[in-house]
């Protein structure tokens, strides 16, 4: 009964959005070089975005679960080409040649 | 006084000054006569405060037509400039003000509405559905929208127009070279009416995904609704980048940033690159949905149902992925190098895949056919040949070694006048004459809307293909007058004969409706063309609520199938119906959103401020409102109905 009630896996995305927290936070308290606090927070935050969205925000829990994580998975798509593509067009490309 | 100085024209001629008398006379001429029939209350109870999708729908029409002859007069303006060399009708400053309105009018300002506009009267009754999603907030868009496309239009009256060209490139777009308000007016003007685009995307994606009539699958709507489905998803997609540039160009301009500047590490490429990562999902944006009608009409008219539903919708979803992956074709020459160019032509060449796949879909429909040439058909069976050559000629631009040879030229505008035109133009006005008698339950005249049909596509080639010739001799776009000796005076004088094809035709249209509104029969029944899809099995006119009871969906075409073997489409009993109430709400929030916008081009910021904080009012009164909403009884239902011809 207790079991069924007790939000298990809300309580341990908790615990693990604070671990992740406190490991983008180690950017700021340790010396480390820019490409790597870069990496830490980017993969940190992008862990949490997902995160949130999938147990705080009940994106698979509805009846449109489907029409949810398409829409996601293509915007997430369309944003790395619009970011990749501007990256290489406006920088990458002037660094190349 | 001087307070005033700032809303003169920099640069007036006795044109403007005519039409400020003109538009003076007009609007209080309209204030008066209405004052007279005593319509106020009929205005604002019927249509200011409405939220009904379809009257919606037809204000759009009415808006993207009016914009059209905004538009279209630019249009005669520039082709009687370019009809003969070293032309004074138009000096430089007018030429370019007015291909930069001509341009931002008819893509934003008329294209638009006129696609959002179907949509919004099409798409609820072809799901089945009482209303769209959210109903107050496309009022909002629709308002929004209006008061983005006017204060664009005043600007040539007050303050003076833009002239940096429709995609208003920095560093000329910047304070330095763009030295009147116009520009203000672009950034502003357009951001308004993308915000009221941005909302009915997401209200017809929830709509769409949301409120299908029981049965209806996703592979079993209509391919209109799967078109409008695709372009929304686009346009969520899309119009943030718009947005977010204006904004930073409107931070340029008014608050001396430095985002697309060329000094102080700003980078004026990057407007370029962001216009375009929004512009070219944008004429995906405006193709798609023509597409959708174009698959009705053809459906419709050859009396089969449509060839390859499934690659139908393969290829559109195919094409809004790759639409977001071309944009650099728009700039191949600005220093990028063959890599880069390289990998996007690809992609470009890609895009031209699916958009083949659907115009073989459309012939094999043909096909085996039972033709009715009406006049949607006939416009559709002109887009054909005539889109097909724009098609080409976007694969020749798309090549990047041959586009340093097209680009800016003549070539690149003949291009995209035989995509948007055929593509866009021919679909609205099939649409048009399609859903006419849904819309105002009386059918145009069929004979002289096939007399304009053939002006308007003939008026087009005469009108567009001397471009591509003159434009690989040479003749670079935006260029407001040329030498003798350039030997283009030809082609332009063509192209001037051609223009005035299109007027005639556009005039044709205009007395057809005329022509038919007095004479037209008015007992033509709810489905006049024998047509296939569910917003033909409701009454004509539409009742508020659609469809009295909900119907069944058990196939693609559920409405055929019930005409021809007599299965039931509406089994249900009759229910009381809950309908949204009108609001007052997005009309009033449209006219502050025209002050704030007006303040902010004047950099006015008091009334600025004011503005905003009664824009924040009317969302909080709007958050606190307790309305629920309204019942039809069913004895109001049952009577609606027997009045307009008994229970389907
Ligand atoms: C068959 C697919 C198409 C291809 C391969 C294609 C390719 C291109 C390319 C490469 C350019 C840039 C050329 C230059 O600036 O030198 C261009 C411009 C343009 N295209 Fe297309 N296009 C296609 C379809 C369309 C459609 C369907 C539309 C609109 C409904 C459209 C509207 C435009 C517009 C408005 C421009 C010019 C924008 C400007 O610079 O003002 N194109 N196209
Ligand atoms: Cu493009």
């Amino acid at each position: 009964m207790m079991k069924e009630l007790f939000p298990m896996k809300q309580v341990m995305g908790f615990i693990f959005s604070l671990v992740l927290t406190a490991v983008a936070l180690m950017v700021y308290f340790f010396d480390m070089s820019f490409a790597v606090g870069m990496t830490i927070l980017l993969v940190t935050a992008f862990i949490q975005a997902g995160l949130q969205l999938v147990l705080f925000m009940h994106a698979g829990e509805s009846e449109d679960k489907n029409a949810i994580y398409i829409t996601i998975y293509y915007g997430v798509l369309i944003a790395i080409f619009t970011i990749l593509g501007s990256l290489l067009t406006m920088v990458w490309t002037y660094q190349i040649q | 006084m001087e307070f005033f100085e700032r809303f003169a024209i920099p640069h007036p001629s006795p044109a403007i000054y005519a039409s400020m008398v003109a538009i003076a006379i007009v609007s209080i001429a309209i204030v008066v006569g209405i004052t007279y029939f005593k319509k106020w209350g009929y205005l604002w109870r019927e249509w200011l405060t409405t939220v009904d999708h379809k009257r919606l729908g037809i204000m759009y029409i009415i808006a993207a037509i009016l914009m059209l002859f905004r538009g279209g007069a630019d249009a005669i303006m520039m082709r009687a400039q370019l009809s003969a060399p070293e032309n004074k009708l138009l000096d430089a400053q007018h030429y370019n003000e007015i291909f930069t309105t001509h341009g931002v009018v008819m893509i934003l300002f008329m294209a638009m509405p006129f696609i959002i506009g179907f949509m919004n009267f099409v798409v609820p009754l072809q799901i089945g559905a009482r209303d769209v999603a959210f109903p107050r907030l496309n009022a909002l868009s629709f308002w929004l929208f209006f008061a983005g496309a006017m204060l664009f239009n005043i600007s040539f009256v007050i303050g003076g127009s833009p002239d940096a060209g429709w995609t208003s490139y920095f560093p000329l777009a910047d304070n330095e070279f763009s030295t009147s308000v116009g520009t203000n007016y672009y950034m502003i003007a357009i951001q308004i009416a993308g915000l009221g685009t941005l909302a009915t995307g997401i209200n017809f994606m929830t709509t769409i995904l949301k409120m299908r009539a029981p049965g209806m699958t996703l592979m079993k709507m209509p391919m209109f609704t799967w078109s409008a489905l695709i372009t929304n998803v686009i346009i969520v997609f899309a119009f943030p980048v718009l947005t977010v540039a204006l904004a930073m160009g409107t931070l340029d301009r008014l608050f001396g940033t430095h985002f697309f500047a060329s000094t102080n590490g700003g980078m004026d490429m990057l407007w370029a690159n962001l216009f375009w990562v929004w512009g070219h999902p944008e004429v995906y944006i405006l193709i798609l949905p023509a597409f959708g009608i174009y698959s009705e009409v053809i459906s419709t008219f050859a009396r089969r149902n449509l060839y390859g539903y499934k690659s139908m919708v393969a290829s559109m979803v195919i094409i809004s992925l790759l639409s977001f992956v071309v944009w650099v074709h728009h700039f191949f020459t600005m220093g990028q190098g063959a890599f880069v160019n390289s990998i996007f032509s690809i992609t470009t060449m890609a895009i031209a895949v699916p958009t083949g796949v659907k115009i073989f879909n459309w012939l094999l429909t043909l096909y085996k056919g039972k033709i009715t040439m009406t006049t949607p058909m006939l416009y559709s069976m002109l887009f054909i040949p005539l889109f097909t050559l724009g098609g080409v000629t976007g694969v020749m631009l798309g090549m990047s070694a041959a586009d340093y040879q097209y680009h800016n030229t003549m070539f690149l505008v003949a291009h995209f006048h035989m995509v948007i035109i055929p593509g866009v133009v021919f679909a609205m006005l099939a649409a048009l004459y399609y859903y006419w008698p849904k819309m105002f339950g009386f059918m145009l005249n069929d004979r002289l809307g096939k007399i304009g049909a053939w002006i308007i596509a003939i008026g087009t080639l005469v009108a567009f293909m001397p471009m591509f010739i003159s434009g690989l001799d040479g003749q670079a776009r935006r260029m407001y007058t040329y030498s003798e000796a350039s030997g283009f005076g030809i082609w332009n004088m063509i192209s001037m004969v051609g223009a005035l094809m299109l007027a005639a035709g556009f005039a044709l249209i205009v007395y057809n409706i005329y022509y038919s509104f007095r004479y037209a029969p008015r007992d033509i029944g709810s489905d006049p063309w024998d047509a296939r899809t569910l917003e033909w099995a409701t009454h004509t006119p539409v009742p508020e609520y659609n469809f009295a009871t909900m119907p069944k969906i058990d196939s693609y075409e559920t409405f055929w199938d019930s005409k021809k073997k007599g299965t039931p489409l509406f089994p249900d009993k009759i229910e009381k119906i809950h309908m949204p109430n009108n609001s007052g709400i997005p009309f009033i929030m449209g006219i502050i959103f025209f002050m704030w916008g007006f303040s902010f081009v004047f950099a006015m910021w008091i009334p600025l401020i004011i503005c905003t904080l009664g824009i924040f009012a009317c969302m909080a009164y709007q958050s606190f409102e307790n309305d629920h909403g309204r019942y039809i009884s069913i004895e109001e239902i049952e009577e609606t109905e027997k009045e307009l011809g008994g229970k389907r």
